[in-house]
């Protein structure tokens, strides 16, 4: 598998950060153990994410793989960096789609690079459909029983 | 002979392919040949036909036309146990021809 | 019964949106239907064999009045005037047109109803004890802690592609009368040794190709942590669940590949973890629920006694009534099995009866079984000759609940795209058989599952008696299996040997009830029968 396996910053879609965008070649998680001086790094669906956590400190973009999109991993994945306080960019890449893409934000993703670029009018509608939440995740949204309980 | 068959996209009713469009009765389904995958193809695209497939069937001397397997004969008719909901409720005998 | 608020109003109202809008886009070509159809799924719209089918979510089977008169409706402003009730205590509708489903669902969202979630791979609608608030051996109301993982499991971010579909069941009581252990996870709410209430956690439980049961992963989760804990479960299974077969797919097969010591331990792992983050809604969220299912103001120094003179009558209290923890109140279930007719199927006409009977006789609340039937769960003993009364006007007033023409059955090769063969005319067949030779009541409790694949929709494992429909080189053909219970002794049926026809399959039932005739002794059950003299009595008489 060729090391360099990332998207390249005119991929990225949509992003949802002040920063410049990372433009580093992204490293498979087993190449990224390997080496120290990786920044950015691919998860796949059977990868462990939780191999990273002591390493965050110098990785500036996670990429996230969907070779298809119903494969649900991913999701996983991105939460349990944000639960380990991880605050660079990560970006879902494969196949990702209008419909996903609320549901990824919800999960931690703030950036897109989208395999087939998506309509930006069907893009924009879903990423601003949900007014509320049901669940508490890492977005800082507060979900429907804290409101109701102030 | 094989022939085409799928549901509308819209009301997801069953129809079969007559050669020129989609009928909702098996007996106007011709023999595709070797067409089955271009005919589908394009009918896919153009959204006129929703998970579609060919099928075996036979055609009798009075032009009914039986496909091979029993789950596509139900679909032919309709459910079983409600014949006043099926293509013939009329005709309670049509019952034996899916069994 | 639970009220939404604008919150909720708003969440299913946006949900119809988004369908809309997702409808739209695969009508104009925008998405290809690979991509449509999960998002359709998750909103109960399956493509089965003659048209669209959609699946509406009944919140742990309980329903109001009004909602029951608008499935009514539903049946006949989009359907052909009927439905058919599930065993997931859902209800199907068999005849949608993709066109309209938008519209559907916003007449749901209406009457506070939705189909969210009710097919895909994802966290399903969640079931319960249809006596639920009215029966006398339980703990508590489960339904509150239900509402409250039906909140935390609408639209989960992180769980909406699972590997596979995944169902939770709620029971508050020693009794289990919603198969709560052949559920993907299944809670049962208990009270420790300090007096608390808590949840005892049943994970990796399930029907289809491998049937297995439920193995306790937790004894005690304080109510406190119970969403909590549901997602450390959801987690472990979302990472590590196989994707590589849709057989394997289910958690059931993670639980039992790994042991159930290993996934208990990576659950409290995770569990441990997130506790820290704080995603737990305060108490304060199930007491404000709870509000929602108190006790409806029951009338005291109420009559015990009904007029049983009328032979029918008595017959049918005896099998359909259920005592209630009040006095002067009973559960009554409405059996929509009448001898001959397709299980769990009403019409748009009896839908209505049956919501104005529970506005009239049971507080405006209805509750939908896994057994295919309807409960009016608090109706006075005093006025249960009326009922009874309107009730046979309607055709509604069969007595045999939990007897053999009780059959569950599921919608098979009549409906279902993956079917093997019919599950509906055996039904039928069976039960005129056992009402014509009078056997029916003489067997007693004796319940028959029928599914017509190995998904078992209709239960068939967990049968007393179990039939399940092949595929032989193109023909119908039917397994007889027997000794399955879903109830707290759960067990998984057993095949007998090779299958019968149609035919066939309706003497071997007769010639297995015969057995248990001929064998029981005082006061048992088939079940109990099958357990004490084992399956060889049956075989010899089925394949002599
Ligand atoms: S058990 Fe099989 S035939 Fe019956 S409804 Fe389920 S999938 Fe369909």
């Amino acid at each position: 598998m060729p090391d360099n396996l990332g998207t390249s910053p005119n991929e990225v879609q949509f992003r949802f950060r002040e920063d410049e965008v990372v433009d580093h070649p992204a490293v498979t998680v087993d190449s990224f153990l390997d080496q120290s001086n990786a920044a950015a790094v691919r998860i796949e669906p059977g990868d462990d994410t939780r191999e990273l956590l002591p390493h965050l400190g110098r990785i500036k973009l996670v990429e996230v793989n969907f070779p298809g999109f119903m494969d649900g991993r991913g999701y996983s994945a991105a939460r349990v960096l944000r639960e380990a306080g991880y605050e660079g960019e990560i970006r879902a890449v494969g196949e990702v789609l209008i419909d996903q893409l609320a549901i990824m934000r919800r999960c931690g993703f703030d950036a897109f690079a989208p395999a087939d670029m998506l309509d930006e009018t069907d893009a924009e509608r879903a990423f601003g459909l949900w007014d509320n939440v049901y669940q508490k995740t890492t977005d800082g949204r507060a979900p429907i029983w804290q409101k109701r309980h102030g | 002979m094989k022939i085409l068959t799928g549901n509308d996209l819209l009301t997801g009713l069953v129809t079969w392919w007559d050669g020129q469009g989609w009928s909702p009765h098996v007996d106007d389904a011709v023999d595709v040949g070797d067409e089955a995958e271009t005919i589908l193809a394009r009918e896919e695209a153009a959204r006129r036909v929703n998970a579609s497939y060919a099928i075996e069937a036979t055609r009798d001397e009075a032009g009914k036309v039986r496909p091979a397997h029993i789950k596509d004969r139900v679909r032919a008719l309709g459910p079983t146990v409600r014949p006043d909901l099926t293509l013939k409720p009329a005709e309670p005998e049509a019952l034996n021809w899916v069994i | 019964m639970y009220k939404y608020d604008n919150y909720d109003q708003e969440m299913v109202d946006t949900r119809v949106a988004e369908f809309r809008d997702q409808t739209r886009r695969r009508l104009e070509g925008k998405m290809t239907e690979d991509q449509f159809k999960p998002l359709r799924l998750q909103n109960g719209l399956y493509l089965q064999l003659h048209a669209y089918m959609l699946r509406v979510a009944v919140p742990y089977g309980t329903l109001n009045s009004t909602q029951m008169h608008a499935l009514a409706d539903i049946a006949d402003k989009y359907d052909r005037g009927y439905g058919h009730f599930t065993t997931r205590q859902n209800i199907q509708y068999n005849w949608i047109k993709l066109e309209e489903a938008p519209d559907l669902l916003a007449d749901l969202a209406k009457v506070e109803m939705h189909a969210i979630q009710t097919s895909g791979n994802c966290i399903r609608n969640i079931s319960s004890d249809q006596y639920a608030g009215a029966a006398a051996d339980e703990l508590v109301d489960p339904r509150p802690y239900a509402e409250l993982l039906r909140q935390w499991s609408s639209f989960h971010p992180e769980f909406l592609h699972l590997p596979r579909k995944f169902k939770i069941c709620v029971i508050a009581s020693d009794t289990d009368r919603a198969a709560m252990r052949l559920h993907d996870i299944g809670i049962q709410i208990v009270k420790n040794d300090a007096g608390e209430i808590g949840c005892a956690f049943y994970v990796g439980g399930g029907m289809g190709r491998t049937p297995m049961i439920a193995p306790l992963i937790r004894e005690f989760v304080p109510l406190d942590q119970l969403i909590t804990y549901s997602e450390a479960c959801l987690r472990v299974y979302n990472r590590y669940g196989r994707r590589d077969n849709k057989y394997k797919a289910r958690i059931k097969i993670l639980v039992h590949e790994m042991g159930k010591d290993e996934y208990a331990r990576q659950v409290e792992e995770e569990f441990a973890h997130l506790l820290e983050q704080g995603i737990e809604p305060p108490l304060a969220e199930l007491e404000r629920i709870k509000t929602y299912f108190q006790d409806p103001e029951f009338k005291t120094g109420l009559t015990d006694k009904a007029d049983r003179s009328d032979e029918n009558f008595a017959r049918w209290v005896d099998s359909n009534c259920m005592p209630h923890k009040t006095p002067g109140y009973v559960a009554v279930t409405i059996s929509l099995k009448p001898v001959g007719g397709i299980p769990g199927d009403a019409s748009t006409e009896q839908m209505h009866v049956m919501a104005d009977l529970a506005k009239e006789y049971s507080f405006d609340e209805c509750r939908v079984t896994h057994a295919q039937n309807i409960v009016l769960p608090h109706v006075e003993i005093g006025r249960l000759n009326e009922l009874y009364g309107k009730l046979a006007e309607a055709g509604l007033a069969t007595a045999n609940i939990d007897h053999i023409g009780d059959i569950i059955a599921c919608p098979g090769l009549d409906y279902c795209s993956l079917a093997n063969a019919r599950s509906i005319p055996v039904a039928q067949k069976i039960s005129q058989r056992f009402a014509e030779n009078g056997k029916g009541e003489t067997l007693g409790q004796l319940k028959l599952k029928i599914s017509g694949c190995i998904n078992a929709c209709g239960h068939h494992h967990a049968g007393h008696i179990g039939i399940l429909g092949v595929d032989k080189k193109g023909t119908e053909n039917y397994q007889l299996l027997l000794g399955g219970s879903e109830a707290e002794d759960t067990s998984l049926a057993k095949i007998t040997g090779p299958g019968f026809d149609e035919a066939g399959i309706v003497d071997a039932v007769e010639k297995a009830a015969d057995v248990y005739l001929a064998q029981r002794e005082d006061g048992e059950r088939f079940l109990d029968t099958y357990r004490r003299i084992g399956m060889d009595p049956f075989k010899e008489a089925l394949y002599a």
